[in-house]
């Protein structure tokens, strides 16, 4: 019963969502941060799709599934393209040099 | 059994695609964690989200990473943490002990018998989330193309205004008739005549 694809698929949610959130505070470099919220929100996809299996209402979780990855391959087109220009204007990707904000 | 594989997977990927000191295999890796993710979804019964995860995460997404790291690296390697990795590890394992705290009791349920198509559910429970992603993708696409707009292809202002002073300047001449001062020459003044 501990290893059925539900318990081990909750198991990967919070394993992910670790990954997602060490990466989130560890990481300074634009495109690392866009890739580490992929990770968070892939996390949240198969959350879904798991309480949805669990509720035994599969398709609903795959609607709110479908709803969550076009909101986040937005989020991630217009983050990329804030990367490119943020590269244009500063000539880098480190968060800590886009302040320009002095104390 | 074969799920768990698959989740072990994901969690390699995605801890090498957070490790990866270059960007593009961090990219790659995200790519692997995308596909096992779809053929995860696929075993729980949820073959359409697993077609467009697999289309979108790996496809779609894996190529504007790739895009924005040609057009953005330049090879240098990532440097220290933002926040002391030590604390980092911290927060993480509290967040997960929390996280598993809260869903433990709901361990070791059964996967439940499938219910109507998805199209259905979709297109009448979930209307109003389906017009919502239509406008969010029309938005996304034009602040997209606002964002990477070319700023050169801008006239410089002090040029166009300098433009549109000779433009004046030749609309004023060709309106309004020159005179007198204009055909008055100074070689025509009268000479002086002393009584």
């Amino acid at each position: 019963m501990m290893f059925s694809p539900l318990s081990v698929g909750l198991v990967g949610v919070i394993g992910l969502l670790g990954t997602a959130l060490y990466g989130l505070l560890v990481m300074h470099n634009l495109i690392k941060i866009v890739i580490a919220l992929q990770i968070l929100v892939k996390a949240a996809v198969l959350a879904l799709v798991l309480g949805g299996a669990a509720s035994g209402q599969v398709n609903l979780g795959q609607s709110l599934a479908l709803t969550v990855i076009v909101a986040d391959t937005v989020v991630a087109v217009i983050g990329l393209a804030l990367a490119v220009q943020v590269r244009r204007r500063f000539g880098t990707l480190d968060t800590r040099a886009l302040s320009t904000l002095r104390g | 059994m074969l799920y768990m594989f698959l989740v072990v997977g994901l969690l390699f990927c995605a801890v090498q695609a957070i490790r990866a000191a270059r960007l593009l295999p961090a990219a790659f890796w995200l790519a692997g964690v995308s596909a096992l993710l779809s053929i995860s979804l696929y075993t729980l019964g949820a073959p359409d989200i697993a077609v467009i995860e697999l289309s979108v995460g790996v496809g779609l997404v894996t190529v504007l990473l790739v895009y924005a790291i040609s057009i953005t690296d330049d090879g240098t390697p990532a440097e220290r943490a933002l926040v002391p990795r030590p604390l980092a590890w911290v927060l993480v394992v509290l967040a997960s002990l929390v996280l598993a705290w809260m869903i433990v009791p709901r361990l070791g349920m059964r996967i439940a018998i499938a219910e109507p198509i998805f199209g259905r559910v979709l297109w009448q429970q979930r209307g109003l989330d389906v017009l919502g992603q239509v406008v969010l993708i029309f938005a996304g696409a034009i602040g997209v193309l606002g964002l990477l707009a070319d700023p050169g292809a801008m006239p410089d202002q002090a040029e166009q205004a300098a433009a549109d002073d000779r433009l004046a300047a030749s609309v004023s001449v060709a309106v309004i008739p020159p005179s007198r001062d204009v055909l008055f020459t100074p070689e025509a003044e009268p000479e002086e005549v002393n009584v």
